[in-house]
This record gives structure tokens, sequence and C-alpha cells, in this order.
């Protein structure tokens, strides 16, 4: 499979979760409260592209596949795509685009407060996400940049943490993948420092 | 003070039949057959089996929710909180379909601070008193809402036969305990067992309602059967669900979610708009099946039979 056609199978894979919610939506199947249904789907599907973005790297120090670097964009994006779906559905169907009641909900409610944060951090990454963007702030800067990853990472599990009545389990399975994520990075910097100081000393 | 029933709101032939219930079960039983043949879960055959007959038959009825349609039997039954029976709102309908175990008769313990206490089969519970349909709003504290038929009778009949003492203050509700047949119990998600209270005149309340059925049938066990109680001018989780024991008690009761949360789930948990919940606000509800929200009532929308209970309490603090 050439690298074309690995982008393609992941680019129609990851139309699949809203395929399934609009058909389901159609043939009356996302329960009695499809709007809460969607809403959740939706935000859930965010931080399951979230995994799989922060995954691409750890798994190609394990396996060697650089391949994997090139469907990482396309998996970044497709978080955007559904946090967006997210977002709106929140706007429309919970405050139906009422301003003074979005703000006083931003501010009043700390899970909201943290989800709006959350996605607004998006948007810089994803404007940045062309070639061009790369090219203009420099290899570096660029990087620093998509560091904010990192954050969108933890604050959506602290999202997800808040919301949640009495039964945790789910958003501290995620905040535990997540940890593990970010610290096999944290221990791969780190140990790479540490060979830096060790060749420094020899030299 | 005397339930005053409003001519007008008379349910409507349309509104709650038994040909609606005929009509919901089919198409409820069509599709929870589909899917128990699609994916093989047993859950089809238990319904199937039940037949559509009301159980409940020559119900005095009283509406309570005028004008309102009363929400499907298939939202009524497949969109549960019943954390006893998993934490998704759909699970409850699949695992609880053989609840409860009919080999096992279900025990009603009524005892504290009463003169007649005692233990009770549940048929023995409920023989002396004259079964009602009532017509309720029921609003969740997470912002949804619906309208249910109940069928069952005023919590102060019983409490009148068990004779409390002047030290009973409080009446403390528990439901059963049993993770062999609740396996949501396995996880520590709450307190277990489950346990709410009212104040005695709330439990005296003509509203306060102990139900046993649904649009005339016996309740399905993710509705709480074979009995629990029906608070409607409060938050839903305040409406225990399948109770084994009715305490009389001189000290405020602490509930499962006062311990789960004890600044966000308070004792009276009563339906108010201008108190918010800590994360998110209740001055809106989307009823289940409507797509616009609706302004959350005072109370529910029963102002008139219970805010004379509240008058002189400051509700922000007694939230």
């Amino acid at each position: 499979m050439t690298v074309k056609q690995l982008k393609i199978v992941v680019f129609i894979t990851s139309l699949v979760p809203v395929c399934l919610l609009i058909f389901g939506l159609l043939t009356n199947k996302l329960g009695v409260n499809p709007i809460e249904t969607l809403t959740r789907e939706t935000g859930l599907w965010a931080l399951k592209f979230l995994v799989l973005t922060l995954a691409i790297t750890p798994l190609r120090w394990l396996t060697g596949w650089n391949v994997l670097v090139s469907i990482r964009r396309m998996l970044g994006l497709y978080v955007f795509f559904y946090a967006l779906i997210h977002m709106l559905l929140y706007l429309w169907l919970d405050q139906f685009f009422d301003i003074n009641e979005i703000i006083k909900d931003i501010i009043k409610r700390p899970f909201i407060t943290i989800g709006f944060f959350t996605f607004s951090s998006l948007i810089p990454l994803v404007m940045t996400s062309n070639n061009a963007m790369v090219k203009k702030l420099g290899g570096k800067r660029w990087k620093r940049l998509h560091k904010l990853t990192y954050f969108i990472a933890v604050a959506s599990c602290v999202h997800f943490y808040m919301l949640v009545k009495a039964d945790k389990f789910e958003p501290l399975m995620y905040g535990l993948v997540i940890a593990i994520l970010l610290a096999v990075r944290l221990y791969k910097s780190m140990s790479k420092t540490s060979v830096a100081k060790v060749a420094v000393a020899r030299s | 003070m005397l339930i005053r029933k409003n001519k007008h709101s008379e349910p409507l032939e349309s509104e709650v039949t038994d040909h609606q219930v005929y009509l919901n079960r089919r198409q409820f039983l069509n599709t929870s057959a589909t899917i128990a043949t699609a994916t093989m879960l047993p859950m089809g055959l238990a319904v199937a089996g039940k037949e559509a007959e009301p159980t409940f038959t020559d119900l005095v009825k009283s509406d309570f929710a005028a004008g309102e349609e009363p929400s499907t039997f298939e939202a009524i039954t497949t969109y549960n909180n019943f954390y006893e029976f998993g934490t998704s709102k759909s699970s409850p309908a699949v695992l609880a379909t053989e609840f409860p175990d009919k080999s096992q008769p279900w025990k009603v313990t009524i005892d504290g601070e009463c003169d007649k206490p005692g233990d009770y089969h549940y048929d023995d519970l409920i023989r002396p008193f004259t079964m009602e349909e009532r017509i309720y709003r029921l609003r969740c504290v997470e912002g949804w809402s619906m309208v249910i038929p109940w069928v069952g009778f005023s919590l102060a009949d019983l409490i009148k036969r068990a004779q409390p003492n002047s030290r009973a203050k409080y009446v403390e509700f528990t439901t059963l305990y049993d993770p062999e047949q609740m396996p949501g119990q396995h996880r520590k998600v709450l307190d277990w067992p489950y346990t709410e209270g009212l104040r005695m005149d709330e439990a005296m309340n003509p509203l306060t309602l102990l139900a046993v059925g649904i649009y005339g049938q016996e309740l399905l066990g993710q509705n709480g059967a074979p009995i629990r109680l029906v608070v409607p001018w409060k938050y839903g989780f305040k409406s225990i669900k399948s109770i084994v024991r009715i305490r009389f008690v001189e000290q405020l009761p602490t509930s499962s979610w006062m311990k789960s949360g004890p600044r966000e789930y308070g004792f009276y948990s009563n339906v108010n708009p201008e108190v918010d919940h800590p994360r998110w606000s209740q001055s809106r509800e989307r009823r289940i099946g409507e797509f616009l929200k609706r302004k959350t009532l005072m109370f529910n929308g029963y102002e008139e039979q219970v805010a004379h209970m509240y008058s002189d309490m400051d509700l922000k603090k007694n939230f």
C-alpha cells in the first residue's frame, strides 16, 4: 500500500462514526434523547481521535514505521472535525445560539469553561496545519506551537471527568491512556538529554 | 390538604388509553425483538412473554400534568437512570429484564420510630390500598423531563398505618442491595445500598406516591419494580426505586447522592429554576421527544401543592 492509499483508507474510515450517527439519527436508532447521544458521541470521538494522534509518535518509536507520521495530521484534523460538531451541537441545541446564555455558561460552569478553552486551543493548530504554515513558522516554532496538543489532551480529560455525575471510570481510563502517552514522551526526552550530557562529559 | 382535581384536566381518551399502551407496547416489542434477534440478547423474549393486558383496571385517574402529552412507553422504559443496572441510560432496560427475581418474594421492612413496624411481603403491603393513576411530570437533575402515568397509592396512607411516633421527623428509604440481581452494585459508583429521605410533611403530602405501575401495567425492572417512590416536585433521583425498607427516623438522613456530592446534591433537591446545580443551569429542560427546551417550573409546576412546606426556608441554602 502506498502512502496515498493509506491516507485514503484513514480518511474514509474516520468518517464512519459520523456516518453511523447520521444514519442512526435518520432511522431513529439513537435512543429517545438523540440530541444527548449526538453530543456525547461526537465529544467521545474527538477524544478518541486525540488519543490516536498522540499514539502515533510512540508507535513509531516502537515499530519503526515512519509512514505513520503521514496520517498524523489527518487524525489531528479529525479531532477538530468531531470537536467542532460537538461544540456546534452545544451552541445550537443546548443554548439555541443565545449569546448571553452562552457567555454566562462559560463563565459560571468550570467544565464548560474548560471545554471552551480546549476547543479554542484547537483553532491555531488547525490554522497552521498545512505545509505552507509549517514552512512559514519554521520547524522549531511549529513544533513548539503544536505541543499545545498535550494541554488539549489533558484538558479534554478534565472536561470529561467533571461532567460525569458519579461513574468516573470512563474518563479515568482516557486519562490513564493519555498520561501514559505523555509519560513516554517525557521519558524519551529525559533519556535523550541525559545521553547528550554523557556525550558532553565524555568529549 | 386535599388534592384538587382539575376537571378540565381529566386525561383525554387519546392521551392515556389502553389502546395507546397497546400501540406503544407493540412498537416497543417489535423493535426490542429485532434487537434481540440481531444481538442474541434474551431481552425480547422476556418482554414479549409479558401479557399486554393492563394489570390495573378501573383506576381513579388524576392528571397533574394537564394538557401535556404523556411520554411514550418506549421512552419511559428505555431511558432510565438506575445505576444498580449500570450507569448508561440504556443499560437498565437490558440488564433488568429479569428483575426482580420472581422466585424470591419481595419483602419490605417498615421500622424505626413507629408503633406498628413490620416485615411485609409485597402483595400484603399493597393489598389495603386503592390504586390510582396519577400523571406527573418528572424532572431529572440532568436537565431532561418526561410525563409519566404512574399507578400507585399515597405514601401518606401507608405511613398512617405504621403509626409513626413523635420522634419520627424524617422517613428514610432504602433500595435492595443484591449485586447478584443488580450487577451495577459490583462497582462502588455510589455508596450502596441507595438511600433517600423525606421530611415527614413531605412524605405525608398527598402528591407523594408509592408507585407500582406505569401505563396500567406493573412496573418493569428498569423503572424500579416492584415498588418505588415518586416525589414529582423534586429531582428524579429523590424518587428512589425498588424499595426494601421504609424507616422513621429522628435525624435528617444522609442520602447516597448527598454522600457522593455534598455540594451538588442537597437533602431537599426541590426542582427550582432559580437555584443552579454547580455544574449546570436548571432554568430550562428538554422534554424527551421535543426539540426545543422548555422553561423549568418552580417545584416542577407543583407550587400550589407544596410551596407552603418551604415558606420559611432559604431554598438557596437548603438546595
